[in-house]
């Protein structure tokens, strides 16, 4: 008995038919989009970057391509992953672990990187034969090869994961001339080395043992929902095909084993849904092949559902269910969840204004008795020229207001401030009240209004007297 | 190592370690061997760091606190070198504080924005332990954001009073008075302080004993009106008082005036010229200034 369990190296073999293409296309699109788009330009204005998609972390925004977000807009942030999160359960609901078997970057990373151990060493059974037999020449040089390309491959994720970090012309020149910042060649080592060993040497396990999400699943997938099935009512009883022998009082299943030597989990799925199985399809690839040869339906194994499958077992007609009470929660959860955060974003303002109380000392006594209470403004300009705003404070009764370097106002008077483009200026400002006019009830009022447009916007904060 | 085949559950399909209790079977399912390796890599690791790095206490006696590392770690030079890296990035704002007139900080919008940050941290590192956070004051330490000054309000005076200090002896150009104490060297009697209190308390309206102010007026006239000035308003020349607000600075009770007059204050401010460099001092100068006190 051991305590621990020496890995089994599983030797995928290459499957052949529609859902392999859907794969090699999928594969092709989504890393395609990995490693282009942080090449895509999109002019936004002088001294702001003109990336399609950047993580600006020296300066505090996110930009995809129209959007824009500043740190204080940070829930447009957690509304897209919400989003992704109901998405990813929608699909599930519907279509099983469709992201595991064809989206997931640990999936397509290990197609890619087993296309190039195929590549080299040749298929299932070539592979087999190299790994149990002597080192020769021949086996060094295919070994070296193999590891050599999936270096390259990891040291290109990872040196595209940067790309979306700075701008990209920039830090691809300055990542080779030795100027680019600490974090970059950090985080590029860190990608380069997950990579190569996720895809390359981990593989399956990452899936089995390291990826929450299969746990997560069981408790979003339900007998209603498609996933990669094996048709037991049709299937057995399975045993080998012999000569002159009909499919008469037997089942389609020839035990051929061929779709556990494609499954790139190492698995059987005639043992039913399993943890392992990531749904990638190329099993059904597989049997539909070998069903073809022996002059069978294809289809033994398919999207199905557990629910269809146990009715034909007993000789009821197949019922699909896609509408249920949970896609329709997911659905219409999605809907509600987009709509806000599209008016959310269209109602945005060019201006983010906020009036922050001092909160020592909370109020000043001035000689004269009236009381004096400071604050700090501040006020992000998101357009991408400077603005001209005026400044007055409603709300309390024979105010005077001074910002510090700008000016003073008498009661009822304005300031006029330029904020900077696409920038965030801080104000320090004074608000006085003469004695016993104000009491702790009263709240300051500041009132924005752009001298071009005319628009007002307004921040409130308390007013402290220190009368009891 | 036994060589009988291992018990296997009939239910699972899986191992069994062959314990059971009350009939029930524990299943071996088995770690991945990897994750074996990765904690006899953990180990090697502690090992390597130890070497490395300061790690073990060292023994009393040997006058180490702990062993070195071979790779000279320290805490101190780090935080010295991340100093020394943040004066750096502030060299360039720095000198434009140095070479601009406080005035010219407060009028241009980025050098003043520069200059009460930095005045901010600095005022927080070493003036609010007496000043409280954002110059509130305490009894005994002058409150900055209202406009009763001791001294002097204005930006220059502000930054006099933070280069050279409040009765600093050490520095010939602080700020220099010294009230009497009229009590403790006898110069006046308990009786005439007892009335020279209601007499101060009646400059801002707080006393109605007519019998005591009219004995002690004289008294005021010729100990304090040297200073605090015939009406009691005070002379910011010499940091005396103005007596006429109904601001205290050591409080405006009866027993705080009289200990104020027999004892006297005479509290001190140091010097900050030679502990902090140029900039600091403009910019605490202009924080200070822009927390509402400030005087043109």
């Amino acid at each position: 008995m051991s305590l621990y369990e020496k890995r089994n190296q599983i030797y995928p073999k290459l499957a052949h038919g529609k859902f392999r293409m859907v794969k090699w296309v999928v594969m092709a699109i989504t890393l395609g989009i990995y490693y282009v788009i942080p090449w895509i330009r999109w002019p936004r204005g002088a001294g702001i970057p003109d990336q399609a998609v950047l993580a600006d972390f020296e300066g505090e925004k996110f930009y995809f391509f129209f959007f824009e977000i500043w740190p204080q807009e940070i829930y447009f942030l957690g509304g897209l992953i919400i989003l992704a999160a109901l998405a990813l359960f929608l699909v599930t609901s519907v279509l099983g672990r469709v992201w595991c078997g064809y989206t997931c970057p640990q999936t397509v990373w290990t197609d890619l990187y087993i296309w190039v151990e195929r590549a080299f060493e040749g298929d299932r059974a070539a592979r087999m034969r190299l790994d149990l037999g002597p080192m020769t020449f021949n086996k060094a040089w295919r070994k070296a090869g193999k590891h050599a390309v999936w270096l390259l491959i990891a040291f290109v994720t990872g040196g595209a994961f940067i790309l979306y970090w700075h701008d990209a012309p920039t830090i691809a020149r300055t990542f080779f001339t030795g100027e680019a910042p600490l974090t970059a060649y950090f985080f590029a080592g860190v990608l380069t080395f997950t990579t190569y060993m996720l895809a390359g040497t981990m593989r399956e396990q990452v899936c089995t043992y390291l990826c929450p999400w299969p746990r997560i699943q069981g408790a979003l997938t339900d007998e209603h929902a498609l996933n990669v099935t094996y048709r037991y009512d049709r299937g057995e009883p399975r045993g080998a095909l012999h000569k002159d022998q009909g499919f008469a009082g037997r089942g389609d299943c020839i035990d051929c084993k061929q779709c556990v030597q494609v499954c790139p989990m190492g698995i059987d799925i005639r043992d039913g849904a399993q943890l392992e199985c990531i749904h990638c399809a190329l099993c059904i690839d597989a049997c539909d092949d070998i069903m073809r040869k022996v002059d069978r339906p294809t289809g033994l194994i398919a999207y199905d559902t557990d629910r269809a499958v146990s009715l034909r077992a007993e000789g009821k007609p197949t019922k699909y269910k896609f509408l249920r009470t949970r896609t329709m929660l997911y659905a219409s959860l999605i809907v509600v969840i987009s709509a806000l955060m599209l008016w959310g974003y269209t109602s945005k303002s060019v201006y983010e204004f906020n009036v922050l109380k001092d909160r020592s000392p909370p109020f000043v006594r001035l000689s004269d008795g009236s009381v004096r209470n400071g604050y700090t403004l501040k006020l992000v300009n998101k357009s991408t020229t400077a603005q001209t705003v005026n400044v007055s404070v409603i709300g309390l009764d024979g105010a005077e207001f001074e910002i510090i370097g700008v000016g003073t106002a008498p009661h009822g008077g304005t300031l006029t401030l330029t904020p900077e483009a696409h920038g965030v200026d801080r104000y320090r400002m004074l608000v006085t009240v003469p004695p016993h006019e104000a009491s702790d009830d009263d709240r300051l009022i500041v009132q924005l209004t752009d001298i071009h447009s005319g628009a007002t916007i307004t921040a409130a904060a308390p007013f402290t007297t220190g009368d009891r | 190592m036994t060589d009988h085949k291992p018990d296997v559950d009939e239910h699972s399909g899986t191992e069994t370690t062959g314990h059971t209790g009350d009939g029930i079977q524990e299943l071996n399912t088995p770690l991945p061997r990897w994750w074996l390796f990765i904690f006899f890599a953990t180990i090697v690791w502690a090992v390597i760091y130890m070497v490395l790095m300061p790690a073990i206490p060292a023994l009393p006696g040997t006058g180490m606190t702990n062993t070195l590392g071979t790779r000279g770690y320290s805490d101190r030079a780090l935080v010295a070198q991340e100093l020394s890296a943040l004066n750096a990035e502030r060299s360039a704002g720095a000198s434009a504080l140095v070479s601009a007139s406080l005035s010219e900080i407060e009028n241009d919008l980025s050098l003043q924005q520069f200059a009460l940050a930095m005045g901010e941290s600095a005022f927080g590192d070493n003036c609010a332990t007496c000043h409280g956070a954002g110059g509130r004051g305490a009894k005994g330490y002058p409150m900055l954001a209202d406009d009763i000054w001791l001294w002097d309000g204005t930006l220059d005076g502000i930054e006099t009073t933070l280069l050279h200090g409040i009765r600093h002896t050490e520095d010939p150009d602080t700020r220099q008075s010294a009230m009497p104490a009229f009590g403790r060297d006898g110069l006046l009697s308990d009786k005439e302080i007892e009335d020279l209190v209601q007499y101060v308390l009646s400059l801002s309206g707080g006393s109605k004993d007519a019998a005591a102010i009219s004995r002690a007026a004289p008294i005021f006239a010729q100990q304090c009106a040297i200073c605090h000035g015939a009406t009691g308003t005070g002379n910011r020349q010499i940091g005396a008082p103005n007596l006429t607000d109904a601001e205290w600075l050591y409080g405006g009770e009866v027993r705080d005036i009289s200990l104020t007059i027999h004892n006297a204050r005479n509290s001190h401010m140091p010097a900050w010229q030679g502990r902090l460099d140029e900039a600091t001092i403009k910019a605490l100068a202009v924080y200070v200034h822009s927390l509402g006190g400030g005087e043109k």
